[in-house]
């Protein structure tokens, strides 16, 4: 054969051990080589995909950082409105679902069925958990006309129901407005994530039951899990930017 | 070929992390979330930020370098990470040379 | 070891039997297809309908400012008119053109792959475009938006009201199918490379749209959440933008440049590397420096972020800043010069042929370097602020977009023609087009730099008298460069019945895609192959001739 050809016909790799292509498992695409190449291609993907999700936060987090240093009181007035017992049960319970992600990883690798089943719902039952109390914080910020652009007033800022609170001079409390706007933006962001990354949870449910993810095919698990993990970080870092500036006032 | 395609798809052998591994991870994790909710309530002057920015960053490190597995991934993947804190660090330094300096000379 | 036979003439070369083209038939196998090739072709048509829009709007710009008074369209459809042109040309136009089509379809052959690495993401990105595009036709029939393609805050989020929430939510779908196509393209690049083609074996072209892809996937997502703060700031009137509310406005400036800075190399650096290819294949040269061309496609993508703030300039940020900037502006210029350079030594003893593409190329390099030195002048702190806003910075910039991209688009939609359908394209009048193009252009744009100079603000509809005769020139130069576009809309679809059979290698080109039947087979490859030369090697070539072995047809 002669070296200096690129072999473009089956004939000129005769003798050549190639893979054949029928020994490949059936979730392999016809267009990667081997069940490796797929594997990485897909993770490497995943990992591509989430540059782009830090870059999508990334803008919030800028606009976010301009806004606390321009209008820090307000942004310290605002923060101590959070509930600190509601927003460090629900940080508990991310970094919860988080660890049964992985654990579903692991599951997965180990070919255990019923195990990453178990997982995969737990992780469902706490993304619930923390949507939930995500809920009864956003309803209680309405109704003590918290949300802007809908109800927002400035009186609780004007004048505090907490004795101990600094009340802010009326253009400095107009600004709270811009910490709740920053507030529900990015916890909103973030929950439209989690919303999504259950609704695929549902789907990765039903085809696990049937045996999808525990003959090899660990791929589809461990790209959510990318996935659900780094909605985690946002979280990690949302929590004290939102909720613990100057809490000792 | 074959001693080809085995040589770039060595780290194809996706490393499985053991569970005592992700149990040590979600209680360090517990752990600093409780630290940092405690660490809020003493005044530290600007260093409140500064140790809850570190707290996030640390826990962040641990979920990406473990629950994402990237400890034990390949260079290309450690590369990928960085880029985007790169970037994501130009977006905010490059605009911060902006509203640092707005102001400056004109008080 | 069977079926060697020799190369068949071109003459006598025949349309392969079994191609990616009549491997299936009808509109389902079509649309649902996860096949590179036909994707790039549905994108090809896709941005060819959108930028006979966009150039429709262009025209009737010109003709508008045929005459000083504004007499032909009130002032605000004016606005209008070229905003729409904006946002077409920009978002549905320039950004996917050489990527989503050429990159497309040549990518996975170029690095002797199958197919991209995800071809459903594929399919979808370009669903995306498409909604992305019907959102923007939808602003269209609506009655059009009139804040410019940059949106400018707070104009766009109080004071106007026309529909910046459809325009921004198409424009925010069209980004993400960007996003989807440069996801692809370096998952392919990194990971579907065939045995033996290492990164420095690499064509320039994937460089160049690895390059671009790295831009794609980092600054995109910024314009999307910027997009989507403008959307809720014009819904809920929070103020974010807005600084009688303590808002800034120039907060939507930076984050809106941090991506569309970047966006113009995603609209040019796709260009740089059609060219690197057509260059090096007529003048039967490797490129000059071809390492020193690698680096500097991704020197352009890293040095692209640090320089947005350019465009903020006189808008009030700080003087220290601006300073920094400017001087990270002007180091653009480094990787721009050595490319242009390298190519320029690429012809130097090289034996030059002048086919249409290679015409184009020419033209590319000439316009590109005009438009890329005005680009100096605009980050010169001083002369920016006499001529920013001015019909200068058109002139600039449509240099490097249609002096550059657009040139470079044609040259390789005319280069990888006869691979993509196997039919050479008529080649006199081709050439004809190319000089009709090249010789509009420079009397339509040429003239903006005088009429920039001398003061002429952009982005209004009526100027002084004094301005006429250079407008006249350049409303004639526009009439001109739509012939020059017009024929290859015309001569092109002639060609897939009419147009000479290509046969495997046209242009005795070295690329991987090259030694392949055309059109390809839907899998590309029979086999995957194996890189065994360096890219550009055309002593490799004129051996292999010898020993050509028949693609299975």
């Amino acid at each position: 054969m002669d070296s200096q050809s690129i072999a473009t016909t089956p004939q000129e790799l005769d003798g050549v051990d190639l893979p054949h292509p029928h020994e490949h498992p059936a979730y392999m695409r016809h267009h990667f080589e081997d069940i490796g190449q797929q594997r990485e291609a897909a993770n490497f993907g995943m990992w591509v995909f989430l540059l782009t999700e830090i870059m999508f936060f990334g803008g919030l987090f800028c606009a976010y950082l301009i806004f606390r240093n321009w209008y820090h009181p307000a942004f310290v007035a605002g923060s101590n409105m959070m509930s600190i017992t509601l927003g460090t049960t629900n940080t508990a319970v991310l970094i919860a679902s988080s660890f049964t992600m992985a654990m579903a990883v692991y599951s997965a690798e180990m070919r255990r069925k019923g195990q990453l089943v178990l997982f995969l719902v737990l992780t469902i039952l706490l993304g619930f958990v923390f949507l939930a109390i995500k809920g009864v914080e956003w309803t209680t910020e309405y109704q003590e006309q918290h949300a802007p652009g809908i109800n927002f007033s400035i009186q609780d800022f004007v004048h505090p129901k907490n004795p101990k609170a600094i009340p802010l001079a009326p253009d400095m409390a107009e600004k709270t407005q811009l910490f709740f706007f920053m507030y529900f933006v990015m916890t909103g962001m973030h929950a439209l994530h989690m919303i999504i990354g259950i609704g695929i949870l549902f789907f990765l449910v039903a085809r696990a039951s049937k045996g999808a993810f525990t003959e090899g095919h660990v791929m589809p698990i461990e790209n959510f899990g990318l996935y659900w993990h780094f909605v985690d970080i946002i979280w990690i870092f949302l929590f004290p930017l939102l909720y613990l500036i100057s809490r000792y006032r | 070929m074959t001693e080809k395609t085995k040589e770039t798809h060595q780290d194809s052998e996706f490393h499985v992390v053991k569970p005592p591994v992700y149990l040590a991870i979600f209680f360090s994790l517990l752990v600093l979330t409780a630290a940092t909710t405690a660490i809020s309530y003493i005044d530290l002057g600007v260093f409140n930020a500064v140790i809850a920015l570190a707290i996030a960053c640390l826990k962040a490190s641990l979920v990406v370098l473990f629950f994402m597995h990237i400890h034990y991934s390949s260079r290309l993947l450690k590369l990928t990470v960085a880029a985007g804190l790169f970037t994501f660090m130009l977006l905010i330094s490059l605009t911060m040379t902006d509203y640092i300096s707005r102001a400056w000379g004109m008080f | 070891m069977s079926t060697i036979v020799s190369l068949p003439d071109q003459s006598t070369a025949k349309l392969p039997a079994k191609s990616y083209l009549n491997q299936e038939y009808g509109l389902k196998s079509w649309l649902l297809t996860g096949d590179h090739k036909r994707i790039a072709m549905l994108y090809l048509f896709s941005i060819t309908f959108f930028f006979i829009i966009g150039g429709v709007l262009a025209g009737l710009i010109r003709l508008e400012l045929l005459t000083p008074p504004s007499d032909l369209m009130a002032t605000d459809t004016y606005n209008k008119v070229f905003s729409m042109h904006g946002i077409i040309m920009v978002f549905l136009f320039l950004v996917p053109s050489v990527p989503a089509t050429i990159g497309n379809f040549l990518i996975p052959l170029m690095v002797g792959a199958r197919d991209l690495a995800f071809p459903k993401i594929n399919l979808l990105s370009w669903y995306l475009y498409w909604i992305g595009g019907l959102f923007i036709l939808a602003t269209m029939v609506l009655g059009g938006v009139d804040t410019g393609w940059t949106f400018t805050t707070p104009l766009s989020t109080h004071y106007v009201n026309t529909h910046v929430v459809t325009a921004a939510l198409g424009i925010f779908m069209a980004g993400f199918s960007s996003i989807f196509t440069g996801l692809n393209f370096i998952v392919t690049i990194h990971r579907m490379r065939c045995p033996g083609m290492t990164w420095f074996r690499l064509p320039l072209f994937v460089w160049g749209h690895y390059a671009t892809s790295i831009i794609m996937i980092l600054g995109t997502p910024v314009l999307a959440i910027t997009l989507v703060l403008v959307g809720l700031e014009r819904i809920f009137n929070i103020g974010v933008f807005d600084p009688t509310k303590g808002g800034d406005p120039l907060l939507f400036q930076h984050l809106f440049w941090f991506y569309s800075h970047p966006a113009v190399y995603i609209m040019i650096l796709p260009g740089m590397a059609v060219i690197s290819e057509v260059i090096s294949t007529f003048s039967r040269k490797r490129v000059f420096g071809y390492t020193a061309v690698a680096f500097s496609s991704v020197a352009i993508a890293v040095f692209g972020f640090l320089v947005w703030e350019h465009h903020m300039f006189i808008m009030g940020v700080s003087q220290y800043s601006a300073l920094v900037f400017s001087l990270m502006t002007m180091l653009v210029a480094v990787p721009s010069a050595i490319k242009i350079f390298n190519w320029s030594m690429t012809l130097y003893k090289g034996s030059i042929t002048f086919e249409t593409p290679m015409l184009y190329a020419f033209g590319f390099m000439g316009l590109f370097t005009i438009g890329g030195l005005t680009g100096i002048f605009l980050a010169t702190l001083g002369m920016d602020i006499h001529l920013t806003e001015t019909y200068f910075v058109v002139a600039h910039f449509h240099f490097v977009m249609v002096g550059g991209m657009l040139m470079a688009y044609m040259a390789g939609v005319h280069f990888w023609w006869p691979k993509m359908t196997g039919r050479m394209y008529p080649e006199a009048i081709s050439k004809t087009a190319a000089v009709i193009t090249f010789i509009g252009f420079i009397v339509t744009f040429f003239p903006q730099f005088i009429l920039g100079y001398l003061g002429m603000p952009r982005r209004y509809a009526a100027y002084p008298a004094d301005f006429q005769v250079l407008n006249v020139f350049s409303t004639a130069g526009a009439s001109i460069l739509g012939i020059g576009y017009l024929l290859p809309l015309l001569y092109l679809p002639w060609s897939l019945i009419y147009g000479k059979i290509a046969g495997n290698n046209p242009w005795q080109a070295t690329g991987l895609e090259w030694q392949i039947q055309s059109p390809p087979l839907t899998e590309n490859f029979p086999e995957i192959p194996i890189m065994d030369h360096e890219a550009y090697d055309y002593e490799w070539l004129a051996n292999k001739t010898h020993h050509e072995v028949q693609t299975v047809g």
